[in-house]
């Protein structure tokens, strides 16, 4: 299986006031297609900047990242938005659905930057919602759903656009037990069934059992 | 549609926040709609007049009248219709307090130099055929509750006595631009009691107004009336007819101003408490609005949605301020006396600048929170803890 992601000699530093804090420091990394790859690493040790990067909502200092043929980031930031939405879904760690929205309107939220139509925006989201088991609980508020639940919700709107890649930041950080492995077996599901690629940082050793690869960060540095 | 039903939602989250600007909104509108029309109220003789009529006044001040004599030599002028005359009777009826234009006219060609002052004919020639009888507009008749054939008893001061005139015609102003508020009577009347009891002032008219046939001519013919009594006793100063109306309210012009300059303050304020809001709200939605950018929404999607949240609470706003604006505008015409204001009413232009004005404040109080949500990146805005 050929390389989907490939990220070359990428460094990323923030600036905090006049200090230059060092985050990532030439890092390479190839991620094939189908992959389920989960990054670990200690707070601070720049997985969340790399799954930043590889998504394209941050942008590396040095280096490449070519994602699908298409090195993100040459793209102008108008691109680098079009390019997100057909093919990154992003799973956030505390979901991040937006609270005056049903479940059914946060999954639609990304097809509308689509030309599909409101039928088939409808399909979409009634598949996505049935495949994270919650086509009953379509016109819930988020505040009426479980953690375990919103995740849920915020996995299918990721899976709505039908995405190249998934990002996922701790997708369990939030969770309990239960829910996490429900999660986890989810994420799981989506990468053998549907084949997608799925990226994932964690912290948890049981969430990262249910990677194909774990990578290391440390300092900046892949292990 | 759905982008639509966002900006709706994120602009009731927080009920009571959105519900009180709205409400600001409103009672900065009417204020500003209020004071529009009070100043429009002022300018209404300036607006309702005439391009083919001009007023000819003595030169030296419009208190000191010309003689009739005057008439038939600007008569002569060509490209004149019609010349009538006027008298600023004022008088006492009832008390002080009961102000509206008493004028002595030249009742044959007044009524023809004025038609926006719709009489039917029967009561127009029992006018013109009765000595002491008057004609009164239907909003002053209203007010006082006059009916034909009714005595108005008058104090005279600048014309001292007791007069009585009887009420023939009322007549109906021919819009709402027009004055209904004003009372005429013959001038040969006055003419006549002015002869018995103070013969110095017989034959005196207050101003002379001269239909023209061709606006164009204003200022040929103006100038040739004036050359006509050069270096005579009462020198004349002849002007258009709006011209003649400012030169009344000249000496308001500072309240005016100042009238016009808080209307405009108003709209800042508005600006002020609309921005206030929508700089909260995006504080707020920062997570938010990065999640959404994470999505691929671009900039001018993120734009659309600040912009049209802060243009539907301004338009709601506006919306409730010029609705309420009619019956407040309304209510306050009918409290004053109608002779204070005679053309008291929401003029189009009022509601089309309160409407512009509340598009226009709704896009400026939405650029500082659309400059904040734009230049915060992603990954500080997914930090963000408001």
């Amino acid at each position: 299986m050929g390389s989907l992601i490939e990220v070359r000699n990428v460094s990323k530093s923030y600036w905090r006031d006049s200090f230059e804090i060092p985050v990532l420091n030439n890092i390479s990394l190839s991620v094939a297609e189908g992959e389920f790859l989960g990054l670990m690493g200690p707070s601070g040790s720049g997985k969340t900047t790399l799954l930043n990067l590889i998504a394209g909502i941050d942008r590396p200092d040095k280096g490449s990242i070519v994602v699908g043929g298409t090195d993100i980031t040459d793209l102008s930031e108008s691109q680098l938005a079009k390019w997100r939405s057909n093919h990154v879904g992003f799973i956030f760690q505390f979901y991040n659905l937006i609270p005056v929205l049903t479940a059914f309107e946060n999954v639609e939220l990304p097809l509308l930057l689509t030309s599909l139509s409101k039928k088939e925006r409808r399909r979409h989201v009634e598949t996505a919602l049935s495949v994270v088991g919650l086509a009953d609980r379509m016109h819930h508020y988020p505040k009426q759903l479980s953690g375990g639940q919103e995740q849920r919700v915020a996995i299918a709107r990721a899976i709505a656009a039908d995405p190249t890649i998934l990002v996922a930041d701790e997708p369990t950080g939030d969770l309990d037990k239960k829910s996490a492995e429900e999660i986890l077996t989810l994420l799981e599901r989506l990468n053998t069934e549907f084949k997608k690629t799925i990226v994932m940082v964690t912290h948890d050793p049981r969430a990262a059992e249910r990677a194909h690869v774990v990578r290391h960060l440390d300092k900046g540095e892949l292990q | 549609m759905r982008v639509m039903k966002l900006m709706l939602k994120n602009a009731f989250r927080h009920m009571l926040r959105t519900t009180l600007t709205i409400l600001g909104i409103s009672v900065a509108v009417v204020a500003f709609s209020f004071l529009r029309t009070v100043v429009t109220a002022w300018y209404a003789g300036v607006e309702a007049s005439s391009p083919n009529r001009l007023i000819t006044r003595n030169a030296v001040s419009f208190i000191f009248p010309l003689p009739l004599a005057y008439r038939d030599q600007i008569a002569r002028l060509e490209g004149v219709e019609t010349v009538t005359y006027m008298n600023w009777f004022q008088g006492v009826y009832i008390d002080k307090n009961q102000f509206f234009a008493r004028m002595a006219v030249d009742a044959q060609t007044a009524l023809d130099v004025y038609p926006e002052f719709l009489v039917p004919p029967d009561q127009r020639d029992a006018f013109l055929k009765e000595r002491n009888a008057c004609v009164v507009g239907a909003d002053l008749a209203q007010q006082y509750n006059f009916k034909i054939g009714d005595v108005i008893p008058i104090e005279g001061d600048i014309y001292p006595g007791k007069w009585e005139f009887v009420v023939r015609a009322i007549y109906q102003p021919r819009d709402k631009t027009v004055d209904g508020t004003q009372m005429w009577f013959h001038w040969q009347y006055l003419d006549e009691r002015m002869r018995q009891e103070m013969p110095g002032r017989a034959g005196e008219v207050g101003w002379y107004v001269i239909r023209i046939k061709n606006p164009a001519d204003a200022g040929r013919i103006s100038e040739q009336v004036d050359a006509l009594f050069k270096n005579s006793r009462a020198e004349t100063k002849t002007e258009t007819e709006a011209a003649f109306q400012q030169g009344f309210i000249q000496g308001t012009g500072l309240i005016i101003q100042l009238l016009n300059f808080l209307s405009f303050v108003i709209i800042g304020i508005i600006m002020l408490v609309l921005g206030n809001t929508m700089i909260m709200s995006a504080r707020e939605r920062t997570k938010e609005y990065a999640v959404l950018k994470t999505l691929g929404f671009s900039g001018s999607h993120l734009t659309a949605l600040i912009a049209g949240e802060s243009l539907m609470i301004s338009i709601m706003g506006a919306a409730l301020g010029l609705f309420l604006s009619y019956p407040i505008v309304e209510l306050f015409s009918l409290m004053v006396p109608k002779s204070w204001f005679p053309i008291f009413y929401i003029e189009p232009a009022t509601i089309v600048l309160g409407a512009t004005s509340a598009l226009v404040v709704g896009i400026v109080a939405a650029l500082f929170p659309i400059q904040r949500a734009l230049r915060t990146s992603i990954v500080e805005g997914l930090r963000f803890v408001g």
